[in-house]
């Protein structure tokens, strides 16, 4: 039997909140003003040295009640997320043209609410229970953010969380592409929430992998990544007439190690060349890279050689990390949301923080911002276990 | 709703504490045999590195073991598939450990123990020892994992026309975390799905519906009580179909709102 050939997908609204601004127009002001979102680390009873993309206020913005059960600090900003840019209404909108039960969600993150039962470790009753107001079992799985998407936009198809790590909110455009491709689904949710919590600020210091500075991504005297919270969506759907485009993506794994890249890049190598490939597309359309760019010393070492070997010194690549941090499991939808600005806006964000690049970096990667209209992006997540995912995304006509 | 056209099931692989293999959970589930009086212990994942075998988690132990189980019974080299991994809780005694430890020492923290609280770790593991650079996924969908990932490889299948392993698993809980996520026992299930081509396999066509919970099918076997308390539990009435050689149906929950029905040859 033939397979139904790819074919792209209309991206007809999307959103992004980090700490860097919540929604598009503030993101776009902060990329274009170069105002970070990091400041110094004040999460938690007994803080690390390092900075942090926290996005402000979500201490004070509980759900509405109706969706109690869900509640935490996670899903509390999925659900700034989804009311940013009037998401939301843009969802009703389709659900109103294909059926809720048409609509799929396929939602991305590495740690969901395990700051829930974190807090709950720390609020034991005598017998060792958990406090009855997290008694709740759908906060301790990792699909809470993805039940929780689902039931606050009233749909009722297929839905589901992908949590591979940091490539995790990339690989959601691959996976509900596949799902309107053989007609389970007519439009999809995509997108990503990760938020601060301890798993991640010590586990990332227990791998030394943890800038006590602002994060400097490849600077030749970077130190680590600086961890941020943040979530994005984006709504797909393959009739519609407007909107950017998903053009193609490329999934890999680096059968190397499970928590460094491999030296050579062998798998996000291939990453790209399948984007290119499902894209249709050469290396020198390409205008625009979101590097993956955490500032570890390994990711970027191996992605500045990776990108000075494929691509032309046009083509301009950056990391967006010294804006929000690394938000993670929601680095995949924050950087696909960072290169639709950048389509949309003519506006390309250098590399913020950054002094003196790396010599491994090629004349790709930029410090500085530039304006120049763009029509193809390509946006990079690498994850640990050694899963990697790239994005290509377009403006204007196809084919 | 929507079919997904049929696909080949090459190889089945299955593991329970009391029902260690495929062979020994089929004889159960067709009462051909009592299950085992004692409890099996976790497999060895053989295809680690000695020094990383004695340390690999439950999770990643037990879903090496079923995903090459299934490869095995396709005779596919397990390097050319891609694929997917499912649980709906992850590695449970690594959330507890990680829990408990920043309650107290979080400076502590284990670097190991950090990387293989990854919900990918099982999948990562697995490329590195199948040494495998095909795009492998990692998802989670509460009480509708099993369903969801056997739709998500039926769903590559028909996209890509390669073969799939589709893996999906459940540990037993630890500690406080056990009371709001109860799991017990070690079980695994894998899948090698593949392009129906003949008659040479049973085949599998996934079907999807709205519907609610009075509609799925219940696990009715001898095994259902062995395996009932393990958070994987509502994958069984799927592989009691397979137990046995004739074609049958068997109707999973995929979402609060839709059903998975799954017709085997």
């Amino acid at each position: 039997m033939a397979q139904p050939r790819f074919r792209p997908l209309r991206v007809t609204a999307y959103t992004v909140c980090t700490a860097a601004g919540i929604g598009r127009a503030a993101t776009l002001t902060a990329l274009d003003q170069r105002l970070s979102g990091l400041t110094r680390n004040d999460f938690g009873p007994s803080p690390l040295a390092t900075w942090i993309g926290r996005v402000p206020g979500l201490e004070q913005c509980a759900l509405p009640a109706q969706w109690a059960e869900w509640e935490c600090r996670n899903n509390r900003l999925a659900w700034c997320g989804l009311v940013a840019d009037d998401f939301a209404d843009a969802v009703a909108a389709a659900r109103e043209r294909y059926g809720a039960e048409r609509i799929a969600v396929v939602i991305g993150t590495s740690t969901a609410s395990i700051g829930a039962s974190e807090d709950a470790y720390r609020r034991l009753d005598p017998d060792g229970r958990y406090p009855a107001d997290l008694r709740r079992p759908i906060v301790h799985t990792p699909h809470s953010l993805g039940d929780f998407v689902q039931h606050a936009l009233a749909l009722r198809g297929i839905a589901l969380t992908v949590a591979t790590a940091c490539s995790s909110s990339a690989k959601v455009f691959g996976q509900a592409e596949r799902l309107i491709r053989v007609g389970l689904a007519d439009a999809a949710v995509v997108g990503g929430v990760d938020t601060l919590c301890g798993s991640t600020l010590f586990g990332f210091n227990s791998l030394e992998l943890i800038a006590s500075e602002r994060c400097r991504p490849f600077d030749v005297a970077r130190h680590g990544i600086n961890i941020g919270e943040a979530a994005g969506f984006a709504l797909l759907e393959r009739g519609a007439e407007a909107g950017a485009w998903l053009l193609g993506y490329g999934e890999s794994s680096d059968a190397h190690h499970m928590s460094a890249p491999h030296p050579e890049g062998v798998g996000a190598r291939r990453a790209v060349q399948d984007a290119l490939e499902s894209a249709q597309l050469t290396p020198a359309s390409i205008d625009y890279i979101n590097l993956h760019g955490t500032a570890s010393l390994k990711n970027d070492e191996v992605e500045a050689r990776l990108v000075a070997d494929l691509f032309p010194s046009r083509t301009f690549a950056s990391s967006t990390k010294g804006w929000t941090g690394h938000t993670l499991g929601a680095a995949g939808i924050v950087e696909a949301a960072i290169s639709l600005i950048a389509l949309d806006n003519g506006l390309l964000p250098g590399t913020l923080n950054t002094e003196q690049l790396d010599p491994a970096c090629g004349p790709q990667i930029r410090r500085e911002n530039e304006q120049r209209r763009v029509q193809r992006a390509l946006s990079f997540s690498f994850g640990f276990g050694g899963s990697n995912c790239v994005l290509a995304l377009g403006r204007g006509d196809v084919g | 709703m929507s079919a997904l056209p049929r696909v080949a099931i090459e190889g089945v692989a299955f593991w329970h504490t009391r029902l260690p293999g495929w062979a020994v959970a089929r004889a159960v589930i067709c009462g051909e045999q009592d299950a085992p009086a004692t409890s099996a212990p976790r497999p060895t994942p053989s295809l680690l590195a000695p020094t990383e075998r004695r340390r690999a988690p439950d999770t990643v132990a037990l879903a090496l073991e079923v995903a090459a189980r299934a490869c095995e019974a396709a005779n596919r080299p397990p390097a050319q598939l891609r694929s997917v991994f499912a649980s709906t809780y992850g590695d449970l005694g690594i959330s507890d450990y990680m829990c408990a430890t920043l309650a107290g020492t979080p400076t502590l923290i284990s670097p190991t123990k950090f990387h293989n609280s990854v919900h990918n770790a099982a999948a990562g593991y697995w490329t590195i020892g199948t040494s495998s650079h095909a795009p492998y996924t990692a998802i989670s969908a509460y009480r509708y994992t099993f369903a969801s990932a056997v739709l998500e490889a039926a769903t590559q299948v028909a996209c890509d026309g390669q073969p799939v392993v589709c893996v999906a698993f459940d540990v037993e809980s630890t500690g406080p975390l056990g009371t709001v996520a109860p799991s017990r026992g070690l079980l695994g299930v894998a899948l090698v799905l593949a392009p129906a081509h003949g008659e040479s396999h049973r085949a599998l066509t996934l079907r999807v519906e709205q519907g609610n919970a009075v509609d799925i099918t219940a696990a009715r076997s001898p095994a259902a009580p062995l395996v009932a308390e393990n958070a994987l539990a509502p994958c069984l009435p799927f592989f009691e179909v397979l137990a046995h050689s004739k074609p049958g149906n068997a109707t999973l929950a995929l979402s609060d709102h839709c059903l998975l029905h799954a017709q085997m040859s």
